[in-house]
Parts: structure tokens; C-alpha cells; sequence
């Protein structure tokens, strides 16, 4: 029970990582598409300057409580996909340096520097976390000690592949949606269109990857058996479609959350079909770690829980806080330009 | 090489590099946090300006700290998977807690103080600042109990092929903990002193922006002056816990290597690099070991030949690293009780002022030092008497540890010279221009 909890919780946090940073991830993929002036680049970089960094730290969460709930799903997790990980850390490692850096000095080359560093930091992350989930989903080669079988490119297949081009399309979507809602009339036009042309591909990915888990994954083997939880893909899939026509009607608050609603069922679509699976063997099934070969001790996991329960909401609050504290008055402002640093 | 040299190298090199940033954060924050009270209790605008200004080194401190510290989480699973699967019953469970209960109010935080100058009320910013600076020294409460469970765990029971914890209390609270987070934090605390200290004298000598530099370095006096005391006070109890603790690290600190009463201390000492005796001593000083260990010049203290030679530290690091630390932090002792002499007429003693813009670098490297002391002194365990670092290594190729080892090397250096350079940078331009006075 209490491990089933805390496989939920697990799922969640990953959701809500992919919703919050899944946008500034996007934004800097579409950035040099969209970067065209430096003003336009410094719209760029303000609109997802007071958030990024408290978005990340629930990719710190997520990965913490993977260590802590489960400890064995961690090391098998990330020492079988060592590369890719380390990878995206380098990526992210990148992004933020070029978030803090790109203003410090006033140089073309300098600023083209970290330009390019935003786009490689934004788009190798929201492809290497799509190749590492749909993996997941996928099974990997651990055997009976977990340790992997595979290469680098074992985790290069299509089905990976194609999870990847679906988080980066995901994501820059969502990127081009708050984009909407951030930046003044200028970008703001540039932005609408290139979210609509990116809803197209995306559309068509998400429909391909679903179709290709029926072959590739056993995920649907759950669904089958609760055929109530097919909510979640196709709420994944209504939240596309409301996204679009909210666009459509320029509301761009309401298209973005239903981009994040879109992503966040997207998550819970893989995860809830693993269950009760963190990384399944594809050698035999036998050495798969699921959430009770790989689980902490209860007492942990009531720890855990005690904390989760008691900072998990006051996080939720502040960090609403901030969010409401950088849109409300930047809108009356018009932008958040010249502001400190 | 194999994978388990490397990953030590590459663990070594990320926490190294994350503990060039980590120890501003925590002082910085404090300082700055003092400087906006005095800023909304007295009015005087001269302190926002200091808060601002010592705000933008903060700034790209901050951030090469946090991105290098996701790295040190994320390497437990990729180099030391053994290691995750044993303890992170505990272990994992306190990195989880530090993200939730702390990283996130930091980082949250953060953006609202850098950003939010013209959103907040006077007061309100304020409050932001200090959320930040208790956020992060609240990290280092977190990190450093787990750590310290690394150096002596408590609080759990062998079962199910690891440890599990039973006592959640035993290890937030043991004496180890305690010892270390006082030790490292001064130690926090002392460099951000120099580090503001350096940077002011530097202004100081060039006679520029007198006022307010004299008052920054007065700060940066105060809070060495206190912690450098408190350090060496401090520092003597956490050795002395370690001849309950962990004796090996404490028998290599002193290269001590027959177990014996009134056990010396040498002036001058070179142990062997076979690891098995010392290959000059010289200054015998008989009692001063056991006086330090046992507050009892007479007490027995054990010796390095007394453990088998696969459980002993590598003595000449940990030997060299430990007295090079302690001479080091005499010196800050020295240099800021100096600084309190010459508090009123620093302008007229450049001769000190450039020791201090000379001596800023040094912290940084007792900093370095101190962990070289605490985890090399623990090997060849990665849990002390519990696990070996060899059992904890991850079964990953050699070739993808050489390979993101040359990638830290090569991407750490860079953004590392590229932060201490902008920090210097700022440092140099000196503070904003005075604002206006409302009515011209």
C-alpha cells in the first residue's frame, strides 16, 4: 500500500517537473527560431527568468525521491543509463550557466555564445528525458543483479526515438504557449503561429507513439485490465486538441494548461502502465524491478511521507506566490525589463 | 584505470568544484540578509547599495553551486549504484528531504529577491533574503547529516541485503552531525569574511568608494573574526570525537603508528607513501596527542599498525591535508584579530590591506583541504566499518567514466574560470553610482 503510494507520488513529480520546466526546456529549443532581434531574445530569456530555477529543483525532487522511496529502481536507473544521463546534466548544466551568464556583459559574440548553449541545454535534455522514459516504459536489458546489457544504442531505437521527438515537440509547444502569454505584441504573434505549426507534428507524433506502444510496450496490459484508466491518454489527447482551439481563440492562459494537462496525462499514461514495474527487464520479466523488489523500509517510506505531506503543499503555495508576484504586475508594467539584474 | 578510480576521480572533481561555490552561498546570504535589516531599520541607503552590490556576486555564485550540486545527487546512482542500493534506505531519504524541505525555499527564493527589487516592499524583500539564507544553511544541515552517516552510521540494522533504517532520531541527531555542520559552516563562514575582506581592501588601497567598502569590511571582519575562533575551538572537539569515532582517520592525522600512552605529537613528520610508517619524525612532544583526543595526557591512543594495513587511511594525504588545514586556520585566526587592531584606521595601513587582498584565495583552499581530510581519512570505506568504496563502485564501463570524467574536467574548468572572472569583474566595477535623493 504504502509503496503504491509512493509510486503515485513518484509519477506525479515527474509530471509536474515535465509541466513546470517542460516549458522553459521548450522555449529554449525554439529559441533560435524565434530569437530573431536581440530585443525578441531578451523577451526570451526574461520570460522564464524568475522561474526556471524553482522549476528545476522538482527534477532534484524527483530524482531524490527515486533515491529514497526507491533506492534500487535509483541505482539501476541511472547507472544503466549512465550516457544519456550524464548528457543531460551537461545539457543542463549549460542552460542555467547560460541563463546567468548571457546578461553579464554586453558582446555580441559573448551573447551568441550563450544563445547557442540555451538551445543545445533546452533541446538535449527534452529529447534525452522523452528517449529515457519511453525505455522505461519499453523495458531495458537488466539482468537478474540489474545490471544493464545493453549500449548507448540500445536506447536509440525507434520507440526511444520517437518518445524523444515527442518531448521535444511537447515541450516546445508548450514553451511557444507561455511565449503567448509572457511576451509583448511582437513575439506574442510570432509565437501563436509557431505553436499551431507545432501542434500539427505533434498531433501526429503523439497518435504515432500511442499506436507504436501497443507494439513495442506491454503498457496497454493495464488499461486492458482497468479499461476506466484509458482516461488518462485520452485526456492527454483532449488537452491537445482544447490547447489548440483555445489558441485558436487566443486565450493563452487556457492554452497552456491545457498543453501542461496534455503532458502531465502523457506522464501518468507511461507510468500508470508499468505498474507495478519501475524498470522493467526486457531479458525476463523475472528481473524486472517493480515497486516491491525495489522499495525502501516502511519506516522510510512513512518518513517520507510525514515530509512530503507537510512541504509538498507549502512549496505548492509559494512557489504560486512567486508565479502570481511575476505575472500579475509585469502585465501593468508591460515588461519586466530593467529590472535588477 | 579502472571504473572505480575514475568514478573516485570524478566524484573528487564535482565535489571539489561544487565546494568552490557552496561555502559563499551559505555566508553570503547571512551577510546580505544583515545588510537589508540595516537598510529597513535605519534608512541608511548606503546598505542596499551593499546589498546590491555584494547581491551580484552572490548571484553567479549561486547558480554554478546549484547546477554542480545536481551533478553530486545524480552521481550517487550513476558511479556508485552499489552504494544507492545499500543505504539509500537513509541516505536517499535525506537528499530527499534537503530537495523538499530546503532547495526548493532557496531556489524559489532566489529569483523572488534578485528580481523582485521594484515587486516587494522594503520589508517584504528582506524577508526574501533571509528565507534564502536560512534555506541554504538549512541544506547544509541535510547534506551534512548524511554525510556524516557516511563517517559513523547509526540508526539502522542489517536486513535485507542493506541497511534499513530504525531510528530516524539516532541519525539526525548524533554528535557527529552536529560537530560537522558547525565545523563546515564556520568554515563558510570565515571565507565569505575573507572574500569580502579581499575584495574591499582592494577598493580600500585604490581609495575609492571609501565609506562604503570600510563598512563591508568591517562586516567581513566581524564574521571572520568570530568563526575563525570558533573554528579552531570547534575543530579541536571534532578531532577529538573521532578518537571515539573513527580512529583510523584520527591515528592518520597525527601519522601515528604504534598504539601508545602519552602519545606524542611530532613538530615535524613524514609518513611513508607504502603506508606503513613514517620516514622522518622529528620535535617529539610526548602527551600532546593524548591530551588532544582524550583531554588526558596519559591516555592510551591506538595506533595505525594496529589495524590491518587494508583498513588504513592513505596517511600522507590525510597527514599533510590535516596539518596544512590547521596551520591555515591559525593564520585566519591571526589575520582577523590583526584586522580587529586596525579596525578604525585601515586606510592608513596598506600593508595589511594588501595581506588581505593577498590571503582571499587561502580559505578556499582550507576548505578543500578539510574535505580532503574528512574523506580520504575515511577510506577504504564509503560507509565507515560498514562499506567499502570498492563494493559500492557501479558496474559501468571504463570508457563512459573516462569519458564524462574529461567532460567535467574540461566543462567545470571553463565555467568555473568564467564565474570567479565575472565575480571578479563585479568586484572591480565597484558598487552602483549613488541613487538621486528624492526632490533633485
Amino acid at each position: 500500500m504504502l509503496e503504491t503510494v509512493w509510486f503515485l507520488l513518484w509519477g506525479i513529480l515527474w509530471a509536474v517537473y515535465f509541466v513546470l520546466d517542460g516549458f522553459d526546456l521548450g522555449i529554449g529549443t525554439i529559441s533560435p527560431l524565434l530569437g530573431k532581434s536581440e530585443e525578441n531574445r531578451k523577451a526570451i530569456y526574461e520570460s522564464m527568468a524568475p522561474f526556471w530555477d524553482g522549476n528545476e529543483v522538482w527534477l532534484i525532487t524527483a530524482g531524490g525521491v527515486t533515491f529514497a522511496a526507491f533506492p534500487s529502481t535509483y541505482a539501476v536507473m541511472f547507472s544503466a543509463l549512465y550516457s544519456p544521463l550524464m548528457l543531460l546534466l551537461f545539457a543542463l548544466i549549460l542552460r542555467a550557466v547560460a541563463l546567468e551568464f548571457r546578461a553579464k556583459l554586453e558582446n555580441a559574440a559573448w551573447k551568441k555564445l550563450w544563445d547557442g548553449c540555451l538551445f543545445l541545454g533546452s533541446f538535449v535534455p527534452a529529447l534525452l528525458l522523452g528517449v529515457a522514459f519511453s525505455n522505461l516504459f519499453q523495458g531495458i536489458p537488466i539482468d537478474r543483479e540489474g545490471i544493464f546489457q545493453g549500449t548507448i544504442l540500445t536506447l536509440l531505437n525507434p520507440y526511444g526515438l520517437l518518445g524523444g521527438v515527442l518531448f521535444v515537440l511537447l515541450f516546445a509547444h508548450h514553451g511557444a504557449l507561455w511565449l503567448c502569454i509572457r511576451t509583448g505584441a511582437s513575439l506574442q504573434d510570432s509565437s501563436a503561429r509557431m505553436a499551431r505549426r507545432i501542434w500539427i507534428l505533434l498531433l501526429a507524433v503523439a497518435a504515432s507513439f500511442l499506436a507504436f506502444t501497443a507494439q513495442a510496450t506491454s503498457l496497454y496490459e493495464n488499461y486492458l485490465s482497468y479499461p476506466v484508466l484509458l482516461v488518462l491518454p485520452a485526456l492527454a489527447m483532449a488537452g491537445l486538441v482544447l490547447s489548440r482551439l483555445s489558441l485558436g481563440r487566443r486565450q493563452w492562459w487556457r492554452a497552456w494548461a491545457f498543453s501542461g494537462m496534455a503532458i502531465a496525462c502523457a506522464t501518468l499514461f507511461g507510468v500508470v502502465g508499468m505498474y507495478p514495474a519501475m524498470i522493467p527487464s526486457s531479458l525476463d520479466a523475472a528481473y524486472s524491478l517493480t515497486i516491491h523488489n525495489s522499495a525502501s523500509s516502511a519506516l522510510t517510506l512513512k518518513i517520507m511521507l510525514a515530509v512530503a505531506l507537510v512541504f509538498v503543499p507549502i512549496v505548492i503555495i509559494y512557489q504560486a506566490w512567486a508565479y502570481r508576484l511575476f505575472l500579475t504586475r509585469s502585465a501593468q508594467q508591460g515588461t519586466a525589463s530593467g529590472e535588477a539584474y | 584505470m579502472d571504473p572505480l578510480i575514475l568514478s573516485r576521480l570524478q566524484f573528487a572533481v564535482a565535489t571539489y568544484f561544487h565546494f568552490l561555490f557552496v561555502p559563499l552561498t551559505l555566508g553570503l546570504s547571512v551577510l546580505i540578509a544583515i545588510m537589508e535589516t540595516l537598510y529597513v531599520r535605519k534608512g541608511d541607503p548606503e546598505y542596499r547599495r551593499m546589498a546590491r552590490f555584494w547581491g551580484r556576486v552572490f548571484l553567479t555564485n549561486f547558480v554554478v553551486g546549484v547546477v554542480t550540486g545536481i551533478t553530486l545527487e545524480f552521481q550517487f546512482g550513476t558511479n556508485w549504484s552499489g552504494y544507492s542500493r545499500y543505504v539509500g534506505d537513509i541516505f536517499g531519504s535525506l537528499l530527499a528531504i534537503e530537495a523538499t524541505a530546503a532547495f526548493f525555499l532557496e531556489s524559489t527564493f532566489i529569483a523572488v529577491w534578485a528580481l523582485g527589487w521594484n515587486r516587494l516592499s522594503a520589508k517584504a524583500h528582506c524577508v526574501s533574503i533571509w528565507l534564502v539564507a536560512a534555506a541554504s544553511n538549512l541544506s547544509a544541515v541535510w547534506i551534512l547529516i548524511a554525510n556524516s552517516w557516511m563517517q559513523h552510521p547509526v540508526g539502522y540494522v542489517l536486513r535485507n541485503n542493506r541497511a534499513e533504517l530504525t531510528d530516524f532520531w539516532a541519525v539526525v541527531s548524533q554528535q557527529y552531525a552536529i560537530l560537522t555542520f558547525f565545523h563546515t559552516v564556520a568554515g563558510a563562514y570565515v571565507l565569505t569574511g575573507f572574500v569580502i575582506m579581499g575584495a574591499s581592501a582592494y577598493h580600500l588601497l585604490k581609495k575609492q568608494h571609501t565609506s562604503f567598502f570600510s563598512r563591508s569590511f568591517r562586516m567581513g571582519l566581524i564574521m571572520a573574526l568570530i568563526f575563525s575562533i570558533f573554528e579552531l575551538v570547534e575543530g579541536h572537539l571534532h578531532g577529538a570525537d573521532l578518537a571515539e569515532k573513527q580512529p583510523t582517520k584520527l591515528a592518520a592525522l597525527e601519522a601515528l603508528w604504534e598504539t601508545q600512552a602519552s602519545a606524542p605529537v611530532y613538530l615535524l613528520a613524514l609518513p611513508s607513501p607504502s603506508n606503513d610508517g613514517n620516514l622522518l619524525q622529528w620535535g617529539r612532544i610526548p602527551g600532546v596527542m593524548s591530551l588532544l583526543a582524550h583531554h588526558d595526557p596519559g591516555a592510551t591512543v591506538k595506533g595505525l599498525l594496529d589495524f590491518p594495513k587494508e583498513d588504513r587511511p592513505p596517511v600522507l594525504i590525510t597527514f599533510l591535508s590535516f596539518r596544512l588545514m590547521v596551520t591555515l586556520g591559525c593564520l585566519f585566526v591571526l589575520l582577523s584579530l590583526a584586522g580587529w587592531f586596525k579596525r578604525n584606521k585601515l586606510q592608513s595601513s596598506p600593508g595589511y590591506l594588501r595581506l588581505m587582498l593577498w590571503a582571499t584565495p587561502l580559505p578556499y583552499v582550507a576548505c578543500a583541504l578539510g574535505w580532503t581530510v574528512a574523506e580520504v581519512g575515511r577510506q577504504p570505506w564509503i560507509v565507515y566499518g560498514l562499506m567499502r568504496t570498492s563494493e559500492a563502485v557501479s558496474p559501468v564501463s571504463t570508457s563512459q567514466v573516462a569519458f564524462t570524467l574529461v567532460g567535467f574536467l574540461v566543462l567545470y574548468s571553463l565555467i568555473g574560470i568564467l564565474a570567479f572572472w565575472l565575480m571578479a569583474r563585479y568586484i572591480k566595477a565597484g558598487p552602483e553610482p549613488e541613487p538621486i535623493t528624492p526632490g533633485n
